[in-house]
């Protein structure tokens, strides 16, 4: 969790090796990202699923070829497998109704549970979610925070989710980080954060205007001397 | 000193944004010849293109059948329209022509789709699922393009000539068998038909690759996608025009 603009999704970047870092080395499943080849790091971003802000679903694709996609690209399955697995995941989102459906029939809570199921598709390691809950109503809302805790509970899976919605977040999460200018400034279990966290923390899950993180852009003139001086 | 120091920053990111297109012509070489969504792709690319073809070059043709017989007619040589009409379209307009509406019917296409899809960040979603973007995405649209425009320019010319025709012979009374005979004697199929289709081969493959690129390489935000989709028709126009006299003066010497 942190403000935006703050560095949260450029660490899920750096995490499946879209960005590289300035210094230091990002090891993932063991492996030091930057030193893998294309091949190599295609490889491991299989174990690895991201569910983006927009859903980032195929517009060309309906609901059932996004899903299938990463199955008939990544796996010598055949297509009774496929349609088999897809509709068992469009099943656990709620979807299976709209398998025909096109992304640009779809409302944004459902693109990005056809989203959530494409990302599961390939039983992932790892599952990271950027601001799933941006823009979302708060019905769509409790679903996807329904659906993103049964995922963690119910899959060997580990998730890390990136988030401005504190109470939705820490409702399902183990533990948090907070992040302020580039640096991870507070962590622990929710219970933790919330009851015993810094200044910073109570002024982020608050939303307490003024604190550490200032209600004022840096002004060197203050608008009284500014109206003063004509 | 200001001034020097942006033309240098504007050489500098000419020379990087050169480097970087031919970066992505050897990704999608390196991704290898496959066909697999190609068919898709010509029915965007190539067939809906068809209707600008045909009708402009109807009109061409037309157009070029009145000019040609106002100026052959003074010599007395209006039989010979067929032949100039056939070596203009065939050694010029229909490449050049072809490829610039080409350019602004489907380069621009290309480009605003994967612009899009950049900044819908489904090309992301795609390397993330470890699908690689260059084979899914740029290489059937590639493919597509180049062989969707040597078709368009030969329907072009096709269509041209049986516009001149309707023209010459159909309005203006030229002999039906003159037009068609002394274009059959006089145009050649190695040099002339023959180099028109290289040429169209030619710009297919730098019309299409500076779509796909400008697409990919644009700012991904509303803003961006409309100066690289600009910057399509305009690069490509221009590549086209700048080629094609290299290529003329290479193939007629």
């Amino acid at each position: 969790m942190g403000p935006s603009g703050v560095g949260k999704t450029t660490i899920l970047k750096l995490i499946t090796g879209q960005e590289k870092p300035a210094s230091g080395e990002i090891r993932v499943f063991g492996e030091n990202i930057q030193k893998l080849n294309r091949n190599k790091l295609y490889h491991l971003r299989r174990r690895i699923g991201v569910l983006f802000q927009s859903g980032a679903l195929l517009t060309d694709l309906n609901v059932f070829d996004n899903v299938a996609l990463p199955l008939r690209h990544n796996t010598k399955l055949n297509e009774r497998a496929v349609r088999d697995l897809v509709e068992m995941k469009l099943e656990a989102v709620g979807l299976l109704g709209a398998t025909s459906l096109y992304p640009r029939e779809l409302s944004g809570g459902m693109a990005r549970r056809v989203s959530l199921a494409r990302t599961l598709i390939l039983d992932p390691e790892l599952i990271m979610y950027d601001e799933p809950f941006v823009g979302q109503d708060p019905i769509t809302m409790a679903v996807l925070v329904k659906l993103m805790d049964t995922v963690s509970k119910s899959l060997p899976i580990t998730s890390i989710a990136i988030s401005h919605d504190v109470e939705e977040i820490l409702s399902i999460a183990d533990y948090g980080y907070l992040l302020s200018q580039g640096k991870a400034v507070d962590s622990g279990t929710p219970e933790k954060l919330t009851q015993q966290g810094s200044e910073y923390a109570k002024q982020f899950l608050k939303g307490i205007e003024d604190g550490p993180v200032p209600f004022h852009f840096p002004n060197e003139t203050p608008l009284k001397q500014r109206l003063l001086s004509g | 000193m200001a001034r020097l120091s942006k033309l240098g920053s504007n050489v500098i990111s000419l020379f990087s944004s050169l480097g970087r297109a031919q970066v992505f012509l050897w990704h999608i070489w390196s991704a290898g010849i496959s066909f697999s969504g190609v068919v898709k792709q010509i029915y965007f690319v190539g067939v809906l293109s068809l209707p600008i073809i045909l009708v402009s070059g109807f009109f061409v043709g037309m157009v070029l059948g009145l000019q040609g017989y106002y100026t052959l007619v003074d010599f007395g040589a209006a039989d010979s329209l067929g032949v100039l009409v056939a070596l203009t379209l065939t050694r010029e307009l229909g490449p050049v022509v072809g490829a610039i509406l080409f350019a602004g019917r489907s380069g621009s296409a290309l480009t605003t789709e994967v612009g899009l899809m950049k900044a819908t960040e489904q090309l992301a979603a795609l390397e993330l699922m470890g699908i690689d973007p260059m084979r899914f995405v740029m290489r059937p649209r590639f493919i597509a393009g180049i062989i969707s425009l040597p078709f368009l320019v030969m329907m072009f010319v096709a269509v041209g000539v049986l516009g001149a025709w309707f023209v010459s012979v159909g309005l203006l009374g030229i002999d039906d068998g003159a037009f068609w005979s002394q274009m059959q004697a006089k145009v050649s199929w190695s040099n002339d038909v023959l180099n028109g289709l290289v040429k169209a081969l030619i710009f297919s493959v730098v019309v299409t690759w500076l779509a796909l690129f400008l697409g990919n390489d644009a700012i991904p935000t509303a803003e961006g996608v409309s100066g690289a989709t600009t910057a399509t028709v305009v690069y490509s126009s221009l590549w086209v025009l700048g080629l094609d006299f290299i290529l003329t003066a290479m193939m007629f010497d």
